[in-house]
């Protein structure tokens, strides 16, 4: 739990922390709260000769709301996102999610840019913003782009962002409709056994929308399209909770890990799906 | 009488002493970031120790080239066993008559084995020298089944090869190591031949770890201008470090002094001598400064002392009316790569004999077969005596398979088979005399505490809408009673390397009338400090606030084997005691000097002598204490110290009953813990709240090994759990309430009446929660299923029994 020497980098404005990655290529990397990055530094996973962090660097720091249009700087932390009485009543799926990630120490520390950039499929922020259709907001050599959340990642650790580019917010439109976040872990700190973000919107008495993201049950989050089709038009009754079950099945590839076999897992996945669903249903 | 001097009862609640509930003296520098552990001990040009280890479980080490890792600026050497050989140290003796290897001797047996040890100048470039060692493995096939390790050809202990006797007894196999046995066997088969019932069950206690906040680590400094040795470590027998140490070493030993200093939890896993230790002082003996070892958290849980690892077959054999005519128990013990078990020396299984548990079961039957697989070697007791948790485990599963096979509640069974307040002292089958029990009084308090009767009505209930499909939530209730085996122990047949288990006290009494008692104990956190001195403080009169209690520092503490087992307070509490009343003994002689009369003729009064029938003629402990210093008394010398050593005649035998209910998610396989309520016996009760904060962290520990805590091994013999993200370490967040009760039944030999009650709740616990689990599924055909209780185990459970059809 020692890690090899690292040059530490604390630059004040981005154009200096892109500067340092066309500099440095591969030998850099950026840290927000650090609690995915030192980890595997110290266990010498990650070998990162030049640290830079960006902690320093203004204007990443805020949660803006404009109308239902919400912006989530890099920088803010789980703890600020759990504690935002605004955010908390536009879009509260984001504060049901945040108190199911980790430990107050690490929620203190963690960021929504490092959960949702590093690509790593135990994070919970990814699926939440598939499920929510943000827009992943990139800045690079060439300038500022965008990427939806559901074409972000490629593969665990893999994502769309370059490696000369620097996340630095997300946004969305907070959803006007019911939602859950509802999480299966062996204790505190632990990654998802299964994780569902669900939103719906209802009208009539039935599904008028629906979306459906899973978390750590392939090595990418998963918006399952099936799924939500499979609600659309019901009434969430039994047969509709077991279609969209089904479909989300076909979308999710877990492997076996400390947590159980991948039967298990596919299981639990159904259960949690379907309590999400309900719950989601019930705030509609 | 004079009205300002305060009444007896005042008096009495001035000492603080037993029975109060005094707040931790510890506790202050620990809340505050003040605690002095080894790895904030810094010395002057003090060097840094880290270990190249194996990534391979069973290999043969071909070569090791030390060259780039000695060419990086700031690394001042690389040991290996060829560097060790010639001091002889490149093998150490373990606790249990076996030897381990220090440093790789040709082969690794297990993943994380110790092969170099790079010493630099600071901690990183340790770290950075240890990836550029280049080290040569040619791969062996791996064995971590101890079944299919007693089969194979492949031998693990080459060093062995052709020694057919073991430090236990003949060997059967190259991969065996002993057979113990105990009791009568042909007596027990003959029972159970003729049994009206018998419940045969085998049930694996999985491989664990006591997993401490601090991890192991020391600080050496030979000082070879004065030729004397400085040891810090974690060492939870700093005394018997000291000893192999000298043994080890060749230096005498009064030029060794062992310290250890403040303790983050031990719970067994700082018991025994690791390589670190070893290299850290063979490297301040070569360097001649002061070199550092600590470990991380993954070598903790890789290389440390692991705890269990108990294959456990039982028979047990009653009558169609529940009561229990024989018991047989075969042990299949996987002790990994080296028998580094830290028992009494006598005991190659611990206490594993006090499996007959708190029942009366008149013959009994017990083996256990030590195996050696690719898996890192201990075998320690964590957070229990020894091999006391899984002896517990094993009889208090066997109670409910029988209850199964009975068709008999497992409460009732329990009742009808207890040890009867009237047998005490109780001989068992397997050989031990239980000192005191009243284990029905305890048994009916909880049921009636928890409304037994009304669980089990619920629970029937809940079973009947579980099939209508009303619920999908079945409920457990979970049993134990258990009879703990502590304070170990009587010389003549506990020793460990030969060091016979007493333990001591050391008494100075200050002439202002305070005082410091040294102990042969140490502290990881049980609060020593507080609870000894209120053991004197009843003692000898003088307030517990007023004593200053030291432990761990060789140089001036006496003798003593150290904390573990549960033995502190059941030996050195008493030593605490017995020395405690020879400062009694010479102050009546100095009062009664001072009041003028006959030493018969003054008696002891809660903090002062009095003349008998005279109460207004007396002298406090702290005139006695400043007369010991002031007066030339004829025939008593002056000042006020004692010691003693304690050899105890028995162990202790503590007691309790638990229940746990609980809820169990058979979809998600999730238990949530509705009530635990645990009852315990240990004695007198010297402080309440320190005894309910042992008894919090041992059920808390339980129920960590209970429901997910383990080390796990792939077929290669790579740890699957060497982190804390898959090692389970309950935080407040996994935690339910904890209600706690007791009943007190004194020791009759213990100076006090004391048993020691750290480890009860640790060892009650687990099969405690183990029972809630597998009883929610008694109703539906569940008989036996292994432990660690995790939510996919859970719902495989479920899933087996068809509950997700």
């Amino acid at each position: 739990m020692i890690p090899a020497a690292f040059e530490y980098h604390r630059p004040t404005k981005m154009d200096d922390v892109i500067a340092l990655l066309t500099e440095h290529g591969d030998d850099a990397r950026v840290m927000a709260g650090g609690h995915s990055l030192i980890p595997m530094m110290k266990l010498r996973m990650a070998d990162v000769p030049h640290l830079i962090d960006l902690q320093d660097i203004g204007g990443l720091q805020n949660i803006s709301i404009e109308g239902q249009r919400v912006t989530l700087g890099a920088m803010v932390t789980q703890h600020e996102l759990i504690n935002h009485t605004a955010l908390a009543e536009v879009a509260p799926i984001l504060r049901e999610t945040a108190l199911q990630i980790a430990d107050p120490q690490v929620r203190y520390m963690g960021t929504v840019g490092g959960n949702v950039a590093n690509g790593d499929p135990g994070n919970d922020m990814p699926g939440l913003m598939q499920c929510l259709d943000a827009q992943i907001n990139l800045t690079g050599p060439s300038g500022s782009r965008s990427v939806a959340a559901r074409d972000y990642y490629e593969a665990a650790y893999m994502t769309a962002r370059e490696d000369d580019e620097v996340l630095v917010s997300v946004s969305f439109d907070a959803p006007r409709s019911g939602y859950a976040y509802e999480k299966q872990k062996r204790k505190i700190g632990d990654y998802a056994t299964a994780a569902a973000a669900v939103t719906i919107t209802k009208d009539g008495g039935k599904v008028a929308s629906a979306s459906v993201a899973m978390t750590n049950l392939s090595d990418v989050p998963v918006w399952s399209e099936a799924a939500c089709d499979a609600l659309v038009g019901t009434d969430c009754n039994v047969d509709a909770l077991a279609a969209a079950v089904a479909a989300m099945l076909g979308d999710i590839d877990p492997t076996e890990d400390n947590r159980g076999p991948v039967a298990f897992k596919r299981h639990v996945a159904g259960v949690i799906l379907k309590r999400a669903i309900a719950r989601a249903w019930d705030r509609a | 009488m004079n009205d300002m001097t305060p009444d007896r009862e005042e008096r009495s609640a001035n000492l603080k002493g037993l029975g109060c509930s005094r707040k931790r003296v510890e506790d202050a520098r620990f809340t505050q970031g003040k605690g002095n552990y080894v790895d904030d001990i810094k010395l002057p040009g003090m060097l840094h120790g880290d270990f190249v280890r194996s990534p391979y479980a069973h290999a043969r080490v071909v070569s090791i080239n030390k060259d780039a890792a000695l060419e990086l600026p700031g690394v001042v050497a690389v040991l290996t066993a060829e560097d060790l050989a010639p001091l002889n140290l490149h093998w150490m003796p373990t606790l249990a008559g076996d030897k381990q290897m220090v440093l790789a001797d040709g082969k690794v047996l297990f993943q994380g084995q110790e092969v170099a040890f790079v010493v630099a100048k600071d901690r990183y470039i340790a770290a950075d020298a240890v990836e550029l060692v280049e080290v040569e493995y040619e791969e062996l096939p791996v064995i971590v089944d101890p079944f299919e390790a007693l089969k194979t050809d492949v031998v693990l202990r080459e060093d062995l090869a052709g020694q057919t006797e073991g430090a236990h007894g003949p060997r059967k196999h190259h991969n065996h190591i002993f057979t113990w046995e105990q009791g009568d066997e042909a007596t027990t088969n003959q029972v159970l031949d003729d049994a009206e019932v018998v419940a045969e069950e085998t049930m694996y206690y999985h491989r664990t770890h006591p997993c401490p906040l601090e991890t192991c680590g020391s600080v050496a400094s030979m000082d070879k201008v004065n030729g004397k040795l400085t040891l810090y470590g974690t060492f939870q027998a700093p005394h018997v470090v000291r000893t192999v140490a000298s043994l080890l070493s060749g230096i005498e030993e009064h030029n060794i002094r062992v310290v250890s200093p403040d303790i983050g939890g031990g719970f067994g896993n700082k018991v025994g001598v690791y390589p670190g230790y070893v290299c850290s002082i063979v490297a301040s003996i070569v360097t001649g400064v002061p070199v550092k070892w600590v470990e991380d958290r993954m070598e903790n849980l890789m290389s440390t002392a692991f705890a269990r690892d108990y294959w456990m077959t039982g028979k047990i054999a009653a009558t169609k009316d529940g009561k229990i005519t024989g018991l047989h128990c075969h042990v299949t013990a996987d002790h990994g790569g080296f028998d580094a078990c830290a028992d009494p020396t006598k005991f190659p299984a611990g206490f594993m004999n006090i499996c007959t548990g708190s029942y009366d079961i008149p013959v009994a039957y017990l083996a256990v077969d030590g195996v050696y697989t690719n898996k890192a070697p201990g075998g320690v007791s964590y957070r229990c005596s020894f091999r006391v948790t899984e002896a517990v485990y094993f009889i208090e599963r066997m109670i409910e398979v029988l209850a199964i096979e009975l068709n008999m509640d497992a409460a009732e069974l329990r009742r009808i088979n207890f040890i009867k307040k009237d047998q005490f002292p109780y001989q068992s089958a397997l050989g031990w005399e239980y000192d005191s029990g009243d284990y029905h009084t305890a048994w009916e308090k909880a049921l009636k505490t928890v409304d037994y009767e009304g669980l089990r009505k619920e629970q029937a209930e809940r079973v009947e809408a579980f099939k209508r499909g009303e619920t999908r939530t079945l409920m457990g209730v979970g049993l134990s009673f258990f009879t703990e085996i502590v304070g170990a122990g009587p010389v003549k047949n506990c020793d460990i390397l030969g060091m016979g288990m007493f333990d001591s006290c050391e008494i100075r009494i200050h002439p202002t009338g305070s005082a410091i008692a040294r102990l042969g104990t140490i502290s990881q956190g049980q609060g020593h400090a507080t609870t000894f001195a209120q053991i004197l403080a009843s003692e000898i009169g003088l307030s517990a606030d007023s004593i200053t209690i030291e432990e761990g520092d060789t140089d001036t503490a006496p003798y003593g084997l150290g904390t573990y087992g549960s033995r502190s307070t059941p030996v050195a509490g008493a030593a605490t005691a017995m020395a405690g009343r020879k400062i009694r003994a010479k102050a009546q002689m100095i009062a009664a000097y001072l009041l003028e009369v006959h030493d018969d003729d003054v008696e002891w009064d809660i903090d002062r002598f009095v003349v008998k029938g005279a109460p207004e003629r007396f002298k406090t402990m702290k005139e006695i204490a400043y007369a010991a210093y002031n007066q030339a008394i004829p025939g008593v010398e002056p000042g006020l110290e004692a010691v003693s050593y304690y050899d105890p005649p028995n162990m202790t035998y503590p007691f309790g009953a638990y229940v746990c209910v609980m809820d169990i998610d058979v979809d998600t396989g999730v238990p949530e813990i509705r009530r635990f309520y645990a009852l315990d016996d240990c004695g007198t009760r010297i402080n309440p709240m320190i005894i309910e904060g042992q008894v919090h962290g041992g059920l808390t520990e339980a129920l960590a090994v209970a429901l997910g805590q383990e080390i796990a091994y792939d077929d290669l013999g790579n740890v699957k759990t060497g982190t804390l993200m898959d090692f389970f370490l309950p935080t407040a967040w996994e935690v339910p309430n904890y209600e706690t009760d007791h009943t007190v039944t004194p020791s009759p030999h213990h100076p006090i009446g004391a048993k020691g009650v750290g480890e009860s709740p640790h060892v009650g616990g687990v099969p405690c929660f183990s029972n809630a689990v597998q009883d929610a599924f008694r109703a539906f055909g569940l008989r036996h299923t292994n432990m660690p209780h995790d939510h996919w185990r859970i719902w495989q459970t479920a899933n087996r029994l068809g509950l997700h059809d």
